[in-house]
């Protein structure tokens, strides 16, 4: 497909089509289901964080008036690990763990019923930390996990290694002149996503499902929730209400299989709304971290050689983004030689779930901060060191690919002219900057177009919006039709409404599904050009789609007005049946988004705290098909980025039990924490999207981890190599150094 | 959530009446001012049913006067109508501030300073202030009235002097005369919407040359109640409020202290903030008293 030109719709910023009902209240999220004759039920989480479970008793919850249900682990089949977490079988893995689940009249007496199953634990010793995880003799989280398998070795906390190597390491720092390296830890966080999970279920006598909540990927929770229950897809309809926030966190089920379950005990529909207090116990944070990274360089800030030793906390159950971790840690670097190696690590918390650019933003951490130390070593100006080795289109990425045409110079670039960059921080404040990365993915993708009588265009999609990708669709559809804006309206179906898409992920919506609407747009469009043909009595060929009208091709000699969407939908009774355009499709090529951000801080010497004046993010879009939403994307990301290098982490008592598992304590960033986040959108266009367009939802949180760290570095003349950098850690550091 | 009953009685007798009768049948009363602490603990931590006494409908508690000796505050005030008297503001910057930093405007327009003092939170934000302006609690019960300083007032993490038949009317608070000023600050770790991980309060006089006559400071969320440190308040006494007398202040309330290591600081960090925050904010109270 031919690059666009002169484009009318793309890059101008709309209202979006969910915004009134969303600002008016009217929006439904995942809670604001109500069926009649629903019951409410609620989960018995486990007190321990290690423990073997002897015995479930669900008789004394069963026998209290008003409670309609009861299950536990026995009673889901299927699912693997995803199973186990969802309700524990033979072990609770963490504290919170799902044990056992009540259906009952009231939400209250379902809670209060909780208290009525006996369960049985023998407690064990809790695995806390990567560090107690891997020492030797270590308790196991998982008695037959051998490290990637290999039941040649001993059982082992660590899941799986990965790694990645290129040239010859050792003689690369060899050659080095300067060599630096460090030890940071990253702590867990949460995705803090405003809605807590919630979902209604109720299955039928012929055993079909419907299942109503809030996700990120409708398709997602229906073949989940086939597995865990053992039952056909098909017999299963999900229908995604309006979400809350997701940043990954709604990628996975916590909750589904119980209500459906509980629902065929029960023969009613059983609704779930999970506590803020359960999200932070029991659904998925990120990984806490611990990377060892190592940087040589020659004096004139040529690098020779990195290496990155990485491991992740999954939590309890194999899969922490430790992958992601490695495939980023050095992507913004054209290297002959290094090594990276990722751990994942089981340990004795809730099982990770995606978040954001899953394992980046720590990896980049340790890197990016390492960076900065060989930029002050070798007294360059962070920049420049970037841009003497940066990846450019053709640079081989660590993890294997070539790159095609990239952003990443084009950022630097432009950061490098930049009047926030150009003005120097003021007096007292300190300046940090780093590089953010995100690979982005394609996948699966559907897309419907239907064109009503009067010509207004409807888009059925499958791809849950969380970050304005239905307006994206408008526009994208409004380019390619060629008609206004406003006459299009674009819907997220459920599983029997539209064709498969993967869920909202990998900041694949605006590209992979965007695809699919642009070729249902085209669809569209060649069967206008056949109906209009078919009217003037031409050959279809003959016909040419211009402006949102079917006008004759320059030369053919016809005498006809052209003829509108609207002209063309209003007789299409006459001319085959109504339009319908439609594709469905794999996309290829979704395009890496690189960034370049600087904050500067303030640092309160006598109280530790950190206050970020000015924070600067640039960044590679491809094309922003609506700027507001991708300076959107950009700036909640910088805040998410800035609240995890500040003050969230998950704190846990010598038990294993997360102390501050409220809002109060897990310390998002208040609006008047943040300064306004300025942006700048770079256009490297994607050659593999018609428009150009690259994912950019999750780049933003990657960077502002080590450029808050850099900045305080900056301002206090030490390094603090953790996070997150709460006024605690820094009054103490700041009092150890004197 | 269980059962609960409300009633809002609309005399003071029969508001004794009733906390008196349910506490004689074994019964549970709590009285209801604001309901910014009250409703957030019947849903989270303590949900047994109880009667909910709400003592916003008397005339006693929405008392508030500016007299020339004292300052009383009626215990159903809302922040929002503290706020934005001017004259008080003026009086009792310090105080006020205070009770501007609970929550957000949607919390002030219901929370008191009653219901922060009765709560008797550690870490109540209005509490230091309270103290730092020697404001003395007008309690009525089943035995009549009584008249308690807040330090007094204070028995333990949660816990007060009042008996389940008593109730808080007002706050009493000498007006301040002359060159006097007060502030209170507090250390979070964000801007707002947090809960004060150290707070300290001071008020002072000065005389004609600057030299410091009187002063008190209260200091929070470094022991189980709010305290009054007189070693600092004698430090800034005979003082012209200056770096060294600051610090010595500073250095008072940091000995008074014996915080807590929790989620929310550690025993050393809450030390030393506290003594920073009693320094700033003296500094703060004598620039005030300067102008007043
Ligand atoms: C979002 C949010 C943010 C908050 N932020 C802060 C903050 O920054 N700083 C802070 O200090 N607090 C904060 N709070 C706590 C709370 O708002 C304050 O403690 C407030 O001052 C309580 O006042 P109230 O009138 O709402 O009290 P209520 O909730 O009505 O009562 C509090 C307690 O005092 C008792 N009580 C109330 N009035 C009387 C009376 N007249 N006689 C006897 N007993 C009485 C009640 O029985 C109850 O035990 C916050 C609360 C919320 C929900």
């Amino acid at each position: 497909m031919a690059e666009a030109v002169d484009l009318k719709a793309i890059g101008t910023r709309p209202v979006r089509p969910d915004g009134v009902e969303k600002v008016t209240g009217r929006a439904n999220f995942g809670a604001d289901l109500s069926l009649p004759g629903m019951l409410h039920a609620k989960i018995l989480r486990s007190p321990h964080a290690h423990a073997r479970i002897k015995s479930v008793d669900l008789s004394g919850a069963l026998a209290m008036d008003g409670v309609v249900a009861a299950i536990s682990g026995k009673d889901l089949p299927g699912g693997g690990d995803l199973g186990v977490n969802i309700l524990a079988k033979d072990k609770a893995l963490y504290h919170g763990h799902a044990v056992a689940a009540v259906a009952a009249r009231s939400a209250y007496i379902a809670e209060v019923a909780l208290d009525s199953i006996k369960v049985e634990y023998e407690p064990l010793n809790p695995v806390l930390s990567i560090d107690a995880a891997i020492a030797d003799g270590a308790t196991l989280v998982n008695e037959s996990m051998h490290t990637n398998g290999d039941t040649s070795q001993p059982a082992s906390n660590i899941a799986a290694i990965t790694k990645f190597e290129r040239g010859d390491v050792e003689k690369g720092f060899a050659d080095a002149d300067v060599v630096v390296e460090g030890e940071y830890r990253v702590p867990t966080a949460h995705q803090g996503y405003i809605e807590p999970h919630a979902c209604t279920a109720t299955i039928n006598e012929e055993g079909k499902a419907t299942v109503w909540c809030c996700t990120q990927g409708q398709f997602d929770v229906r073949s989940m929730t086939a597995q865990c229950l053992e039952m056909a897809v098909s017999d299963i309809r999900v229908i995604p209400s309006e979400i809350g926030g997701g940043f990954g966190g709604k990628t996975t089920i916590y909750l589904e299989p119980v209500a459906v379950k509980l629902s065929a005990i029960s023969g009613r529909p059983v609704k779930m709304v999970m506590s803020r207090e359960e999200v932070f116990r029991a659904t998925g944070p990120t990984s806490a971290t611990l990377c060892r990274t190592k940087i040589g360089a020659k004096n004139d800030g040529t690098i020779t050689a990195a290496s990155a030793w990485l491991a992740y906390e999954a939590g309890a159950f194999p899969g922490a983004p430790v992958g992601p971790g490695c495939m980023s840690v050095l992507a913004p670097y054209d290297l002959e030689n290094f090594a990276i190696e990722g751990n994942d690590v089981l340990v004795n918390k809730p099982k990770v779930a995606a978040y954001r650019a899953p394992g980046a933003p720590q990896s980049m951490h340790a890197m990016e901060c390492t960076i900065d130390e060989l930029a002050r070593k070798l007294d360059m100006d962070p920049l420049e060191l970037r841009l003497k080795n940066c990846a450019e289109e053709g640079t081989v990425a660590p993890y294997g690919p070539q790159f095609p045409a990239i952003g990443l110079k084009a950022c630097l670039e432009a950061a490098k002219e930049h009047p926030n960059y150009t003005t120097p921080p003021a007096e007292g404040q300190g300046r940090g900057v780093a590089v953010g990365f995100w690979f982005n993915i394609g996948m699966q993708s559907s897309a419907e177009i239907r064109i009503a009588e009067n010509g207004a265009v409807t888009i059925m999609e499958g791809s849950p919006d969380i970050g304005g990708s239905r307006a994206s669709m408008c526009l994208m559809a409004a380019e390619t039709l060629g008609v206004p804006y406003k006459t299009i309206n674009a819907h997220v179906g459920d599983t029997e409404a539209t064709g498969y898409c993967n869920t909202t992920g990998g900041s694949r919506t605006t590209f992979a599904t965007g695809l699919a609407v642009i070729e249902a747009c085209e669809d569209i469009i060649t069967q206008c050009k056949q109906r209009a043909a078919l009217t003037w009595e031409l050959d279809v060929d003959q016909v040419d789609w211009q402006d949102g009208q079917a006008v004759p091709k320059p030369g053919v000699n016809a005498d006809v007005k052209p003829l509108s969407l609207a002209d063309i939908a209003r007789s299409a009774g006459r001319t085959g049946g109504p339009l319908l355009g439609r594709a469905s499709l794999n996309a290829q090529g979704p395009g890496a988004s690189f960034s370049v951000n600087w904050t500067d801080v303030e640092v309160d010497r006598e109280t530790g705290k950190v206050d970020v004046a000015a924070f600067t993010a640039v960044q590679d879009a491809g094309r922003a098909i609506h700027p507001s939403y991708v300076e959107g994307q950009m700036q909640g990301g910088a805040v998410q980025g800035l609240g995890w290098a500040l003050n969230e982490e998950y704190i846990y008592d010598a038990n294993g039990v997360m102390e501050n598992a409220g809002f109060l304590d897990y310390r998002v960033p208040v609006t008047s924490d943040m300064p306004m986040i300025d942006t700048q959108i770079i256009e490297v266009p994607n050659p593999s999207h018609p428009y150009g367009v690259r994912g950019v939802g999750e780049t933003p949180i990657v960077a502002p981890l080590a450029a808050t760290s850099n900045a305080v570095r900056d301002a206090l003349g030490f390094r603090i190599n953790d996070l997150p950098l709460s006024p605690p850690r820094v009054l103490e550091a700041i009092d150890a150094n004197g | 959530m269980g059962d609960y009953a409300y009633a809002a009685p609309s005399t003071v007798d029969s508001t004794v009446e009733l906390l008196s009768n349910t506490a004689q049948s074994g019964g549970r009363a709590q009285v209801l001012a604001g309901g910014t602490d009250v409703l957030v603990q019947m849903r989270s931590v303590d949900r047994e049913p109880r009667l909910l006494v709400d003592v916003k409908q008397l005339a006693e508690t929405n008392k508030l006067s500016i007299g020339d000796e004292e300052i009383y505050i009626g215990a159903a005030i809302a922040s929002a109508v503290l706020n934005e008297n001017a004259e008080l503001k003026g009086k009792l910057p310090g105080l006020i501030e205070s009770a501007d930093l609970i929550g957000s405007t949607q919390i002030q327009g219901r929370c008191t300073i009653g219901g922060n003092l009765c709560n008797s939170s550690p870490a109540g934000d209005t509490i230091p202030a309270l103290i730092a302006n020697s404001a003395v609690c007008h309690i009525v019960g089943a035995d009549g009235e009584r008249n308690v300083p807040v330090e007094d007032f204070l028995t333990g993490v949660g816990t007060n002097c009042m008996a389940p038949h008593e109730f808080l009317l007002g706050l009493r608070i000498p007006t301040p005369k002359g060159r006097t000023g007060d502030a209170y600050l507090r250390f979070i770790p964000r801007t707002e919407m947090d809960i004060a991980v150290a707070g300290a309060g001071v008020r002072l006089t000065l005389d004609e040359n600057g030299t410091c006559t009187e002063a008190r400071v209260g200091i929070g969320a470094v022991a189980p109640t709010a305290l009054v440190v007189p070693d600092a308040a004698a430090a800034l006494i005979g003082s012209n409020v200056d770096e060294a007398a600051l610090n010595a202040a500073a250095d008072a309330c940091s000995a008074a202290a014996s915080p807590i290591t929790d989620k929310r600081g550690t025993v050393e960090y809450r030390t030393k903030v506290v003594g920073v925050l009693c320094k700033r904010a003296g500094a703060i109270a004598r620039d005030r008293a300067v102008v007043a």
